[in-house]
C-alpha cells in the first residue's frame, strides 16, 4: 500500500509544482497519472523515490514513511523502486549488461561493484531479464547501438532487476512510436500482472491510459483533478484536466 | 520610425570617449618604452642582420675541414733604410703577393692570392712574432683559385723581425656529421618531451578525483545537518593524524623486519588475496539491511582489517620494489633504466604510504562521525539535536581554527600561543556557537556547495601562479634539473586539468545519474557507472592538450633551472651563441608542431 499525503512540492525560485496532493495505490495495482506537460506528473513521481526531495507532506509505503527515511535508509527504499525514464537514460558509452547490472547495485557489496564485478547469479539473472523483453542477443552492444524501443526495453529490464514492488514510469512510452508504445505498455502490463508489481505511469494518451491502467489520477498545475477509473474521463472532466481548449485526439 | 536627433550631447560624449581612448593608448606607448628612434641606428641594424644571419643558419650540420696555411712575411714598422723584397715562392703551388711587404699599423695593403684551391675561403690573419693571431678578413677564392682583398694592417707592437699575413683555405672534406650542438639538442628535446610527459601523468591522476569535487552538478546535491558537519569536521583530522601516525609506525618496524625481498612478496601476496576476501566478507551480498548490530560490527572491523592488510602490503611493495629495481639496474644495461624506475616508485612510497593512509583514515572516521551525526540529527527530537549542535559545533570550529592558527604560525613563526592558538580557538568557539544557535536543528546546509566553492578556490589560486614561478620553488626542493620542472609542470597540471575535467563533469547527461541514482546507488557508485562512462573520451583528448601544452612550457622552464631544452636555449642566447640557439629554436618549434598534430589526431579518434 503506498499512500501520498497532502505532498506539496515548491521549487527553489517559487515555482509550485504540487500542492496538496493526496491518494493511495493499492498493491498490484496499474495505475496512470494523466495531465498536460509541465502539471506535475514528472515531479511527483520522482518525490516518491524522493529523487526530488518534497517540500511537505508525506509518501508513506507499507507504513514506513518514506519522506522520513535518512540517506542511508533512502538508498535501501530505492531499490525496491525500480524506475522507467521517457529518455531511457542508459549509460550510451556503456554496453547494455552494464546497463542492465546497473539494477543491482543497491543489492550488490560495493567495494566489489566498484571494480565492476557482479555476482554470477547478478549476470545470470541480467540475461534472463533481457531475454524477457526479447533483447537478449543485445547483451554485449554498447547502449547507444540500440533503437529508441530496445533502449526502452533495456531500460524495464534494469528497472527488473532491482526485484521492484513499485515501478515508476515517467512517460515511458512519449519517445517512442505508437507500435513500440504499446509493446512497451504490453511489457509494463505483464510486469504488473504476472509479477504483481505496483505501476505508477504518467501518460499523455488516454486510449492507453483507457487499455492499461487499472485507475488514473489527473493533475493539472501541480493539484489533484481527478482520482478514479479511467472510464469516468468524460468531456467534462477532460476540460476540467486539460483546460478548456483541450480536444480528444487519439 | 521616428528620426534620431543627433543630440550635442551624445556627440559631446562620443568625442570625450575618443580622446579618452588616445590619452590610454599615448601612455601605453610611454610605459611600454617605444622608440622608433633605437630601430633605425645603424649599429643596432647591424647587429640584428648578424643575427637573423646566424638564426637561418641553425649549426646541425658540419664536415670535416683541412686547413692548409699560405703565408708571407710582414714587417711592421718597415725596417729604416731596408727595402724588402717579395720573397721567394714557389710560383705553381698557392702563394700570396702584396703590395707591400712592410708597412705601419692602420694603413691599407693589397693582396692577391693565386693557385688557391677552386672556390675555397678561409680567413686571412695576422700574425705576431710571438703567434698571436688577429684576424683581418676572409677571401673567397674564385674558380681559377684567385682573389684579391683590402686589408687593414692592425695595431701591434713594432718589433724588427718579420712577422706574417696568413691566409687559411679551409677545404671541406669527408661526409657532413652532425654538429656536438644538434647532438645535445637531440638529447634536450627528448628529456623535454619526456619531462612533459611524467608531468602530464603525474597531474592527471591528481586531477582526476579532485575533478569531482569541483563539479557543480555532483556537489550541490550533498546537504548535511550541523551535527553531520561537526562531527565529520572533527573526525577528518582526528583521522588524518591516526593515519600519519600508523603509517609512520608500520613503515618504520616493517622495513625493519622485512629487509628480505622473497619474504615481502610472500607477504604481499597473501595481503592482496586477505583483503580480496575481506572485502567481499565484510559485506555480504545479499542482505546488508537486515543486518544486526553484531554483523555490522564485525563488517567494520573487517574492513578496518583490510586496511590494515593494505598498509602492511604497500610496505612490502616498496620493498620489493626498492630492492628488485637495484638490483636490476646493473644486469640490464642499457635498459638499467627500467631497474631505476622500479627503484624510484618504490622511494617514492615515502610520500604515498602516509599520504594514502591519512586520506583514507581521515575519510574513514571523518565519514562514520559524519554518519554518527546523521544518525543523531535523523533520529532524535529536535531539543536533543540542539544540545548536541551547541555542544559540539563550537568544539568543531574551535579544532578548525586552532588547526589554521597552527598553519599561520608555521608560515609566519609568530610562537605566540596566545595568537595563534587560544585566540583562535576561542573565536572558533564562538563562531561554532553562534552557528549551532541560529541555524535549525535539522535544516540541511549545503555542504557540498560549500567544498565546491573551496577547491574551486584553490584550483583558480593554483592556476594563476605560472609554472615558471614554481619551478622556481621546486628547483629549491628537489635541486637544479628537469625532475623540478616536471613537479612544477604537474602542479600546474593538475589545477588546470582539474578545472577543464570538472566542466566536463558539469556538462554531462543528468538522465543516467538520475537513473543510476534511483536504483539505491550510493555516490560513488553513481559516479563510477554513471558519470565515469560519459567523461573518459573527453578526458582523455583533454590530456592530450594538457600534454601538448607541457611540451611547450617545458621548453622555456629551463630558463629558472628547470631542465629540459630552455636551460641550452638561454646558455646559447647569453653567449651570442645564436647559430646554436638557432638549433635548439628549430628543435622547439618542430617538436611542439608535431605534438600539436600527433594530439589532433588523437583527439579526433578518441572523441
Amino acid at each position: 500500500m503506498l499512500e501520498i499525503k497532502n505532498l506539496t512540492k515548491v521549487y527553489e525560485g517559487g515555482t509550485q509544482a504540487l500542492t496538496d496532493v493526496s491518494f493511495s495505490v493499492k498493491p498490484g495495482e496499474f495505475l496512470a497519472v494523466i495531465g498536460l506537460s509541465g502539471s506535475g506528473k514528472s515531479t511527483l513521481l520522482r518525490c516518491i523515490n524522493r529523487l526530488i526531495e518534497p517540500t511537505a507532506g508525506q509518501v508513506i509505503w507499507n507504513g514506513e514513511d518514506i519522506t522520513a527515511a535518512s540517506q542511508d535508509e533512502m538508498l535501501r527504499i530505492r531499490r525496491k523502486i525500480g524506475m522507467i525514464f521517457q529518455h531511457f537514460n542508459l549509460v550510451s558509452r556503456s554496453r547494455v549488461i552494464t546497463n542492465v547490472l546497473a539494477g543491482r547495485l543497491g543489492y550488490v557489496n560495493p567495494a566489489m561493484s566498484l571494480m565492476n564485478r557482479f555476482p554470477k547469479s547478478d549476470i545470470e539473472m541480467a540475461i534472463k531479464q533481457l531475454d524477457r523483453v526479447s533483447i537478449a542477443d543485445q547483451a554485449f552492444k554498447r547502449a547507444d547501438e540500440l533503437s529508441g524501443g530496445q533502449q526502452q526495453r533495456v531500460g524495464i529490464a534494469r528497472a527488473m532487476m532491482q526485484e521492484p514492488e513499485i515501478i515508476l514510469a515517467d512517460e515511458p512510452v512519449a519517445s517512442l512510436d505508437p507500435v513500440l508504445a504499446h509493446s512497451i505498455m504490453q511489457y509494463l502490463e505483464t510486469i504488473n500482472k504476472e509479477d504483481g508489481v505496483m505501476v505508477l505511469c504518467s501518460l499523455h494518451f488516454l486510449d492507453l491510459v483507457h487499455r492499461y491502467a487499472d485507475r488514473a489520477i489527473a493533475l493539472n498545475e501541480g493539484k489533484l483533478m481527478f482520482d478514479g477509473s479511467p472510464e469516468d474521463i468524460d468531456d467534462e472532466k477532460f476540460k476540467e484536466i486539460y483546460g478548456k481548449e483541450a480536444e480528444r485526439v487519439g | 520610425m521616428e528620426q534620431k536627433k543627433p543630440s550635442f550631447l551624445k556627440s559631446l560624449g562620443n568625442a570625450l570617449i575618443a580622446i579618452l581612448v588616445i590619452v590610454v593608448f599615448a601612455y601605453g606607448v610611454k610605459v611600454t618604452d617605444v622608440n622608433f628612434e633605437t630601430t633605425q641606428s645603424e649599429n643596432r641594424l647591424t647587429q640584428l642582420k648578424r643575427v637573423i644571419r646566424a638564426l637561418v643558419k641553425p649549426d646541425i650540420i658540419e664536415r670535416e675541414t683541412e686547413d692548409s696555411d699560405y703565408e708571407i712575411p710582414f714587417y711592421l714598422p718597415c725596417p729604416e733604410g731596408e727595402v724588402i723584397e717579395a720573397p721567394d715562392q714557389d710560383l705553381s703551388q698557392p702563394h700570396l703577393i702584396a703590395s707591400e711587404y712592410c708597412a705601419s699599423s692602420g694603413e691599407i695593403i693589397f693582396i692577391e692570392g693565386y693557385n688557391f684551391p677552386p672556390n675555397s675561403k678561409g680567413p686571412v690573419n695576422f700574425i705576431t712574432a710571438t703567434g698571436v693571431r688577429k684576424q683581418l678578413g676572409n677571401f673567397q677564392a674564385d674558380s681559377e683559385g684567385y682573389f684579391a682583398m683590402d686589408i687593414e694592417i692592425p695595431l701591434r707592437q713594432p718589433v724588427a723581425e718579420a712577422q706574417a699575413i696568413r691566409a687559411t683555405s679551409r677545404v671541406q672534406v669527408g661526409n657532413p656529421r652532425f654538429t656536438e650542438t644538434a647532438k645535445v639538442t637531440w638529447e634536450k628535446i627528448i628529456e623535454t618531451v619526456f619531462m612533459a610527459l611524467l608531468a602530464t601523468a603525474i597531474g592527471t591522476s591528481a586531477a582526476i578525483p579532485m575533478s569531482f569535487l569541483a563539479a557543480r552538478n555532483l556537489m550541490a546535491e550533498n546537504r548535511s545537518p550541523l551535527t553531520s558537519i561537526v562531527f565529520s569536521l572533527i573526525g577528518w583530522p582526528v583521522g588524518i593524524f591516526l593515519g600519519l601516525q600508523i603509517a609512520a609506525f608500520f613503515r618504520g618496524t616493517l622495513l625493519e623486519i622485512f629487509g628480505n625481498t622473497l619474504l615481502a612478496i610472500v607477504v604481499l601476496l597473501v595481503g592482496v588475496v586477505a583483503i580480496y576476501f575481506l572485502l567481499r566478507w565484510s559485506i555480504k551480498p545479499d542482505d546488508p539491511d537486515n543486518a544486526s548490530a553484531p554483523t555490522r560490527i564485525l563488517g567494520i572491523f573487517l574492513i578496518a582489517l583490510a586496511g590494515l592488510v593494505g598498509i602492511i602490503s604497500l610496505v612490502c611493495l616498496e620493498i620489493i620494489l626498492k630492492n628488485v629495481g637495484l638490483a636490476l639496474i646493473e644486469p640490464l644495461g642499457s635498459f638499467g633504466f627500467m631497474g631505476n624506475f622500479l627503484y624510484q616508485i618504490g622511494e617514492a612510497s615515502y610520500l604515498i604510504i602516509p599520504g594514502v593512509t591519512a586520506l583514507g583514515l581521515g575519510a574513514a572516521i571523518g565519514g562514520a562521525m559524519g554518519r554518527f551525526g546523521q544518525t543523531i540529527s535523523d533520529k532524535s527530537p529536535a531539543t536533543v539535536v540542539k544540545i548536541v549542535n551547541l555542544i559540539v559545533s563550537p568544539l568543531a570550529v574551535a579544532l578548525l581554527f586552532a588547526l589554521v592558527g597552527a598553519a599561520i604560525n608555521w608560515m609566519y613563526e609568530i610562537n605566540n600561543l596566545s595568537r595563534t592558538l587560544y585566540w583562535p580557538a576561542g573565536i572558533g568557539g564562538v563562531i561554532g556557537l553562534v552557528l549551532a544557535i541560529i541555524t535549525g536543528p535539522k535544516h540541511a546546509l549545503p555542504t557540498g556547495l560549500t567544498l565546491y566553492f573551496i577547491v574551486r578556490t584553490i584550483l583558480n589560486g593554483t592556476r594563476s601562479v605560472e609554472s615558471l614561478v614554481m619551478a622556481i620553488v621546486f628547483v629549491i626542493w628537489v635541486g637544479i634539473g628537469p625532475f623540478a620542472g616536471s613537479l612544477a609542470l604537474a602542479l600546474h597540471t593538475l589545477a588546470a586539468l582539474a578545472k577543464l575535467y570538472s566542466e566536463q563533469v558539469e556538462s554531462i547527461l543528468p538522465g543516467p545519474l538520475e537513473a543510476v541514482q534511483a536504483t539505491g546507488a550510493n555516490r560513488l557508485q553513481t559516479i563510477v557507472y554513471a558519470v565515469v562512462p560519459q567523461i573518459v573520451s573527453p578526458y582523455i583528448s583533454f590530456t592530450m592538450y594538457r600534454w601538448d601544452i607541457n611540451v611547450r612550457m617545458s621548453t622555456i622552464i629551463g630558463f629558472v633551472g628547470g631542465g629540459g631544452i630552455g636551460f641550452l636555449l638561454q646558455q646559447n642566447i647569453n653567449l651570442l651563441d645564436y647559430r646554436a640557439a638557432s638549433v635548439q629554436m628549430l628543435a622547439i618549434a618542430v617538436v611542439v608542431a608535431l605534438m600539436d598534430y600527433v594530439s589532433s589526431v588523437v583527439r579526433e579518434r578518441m572523441v
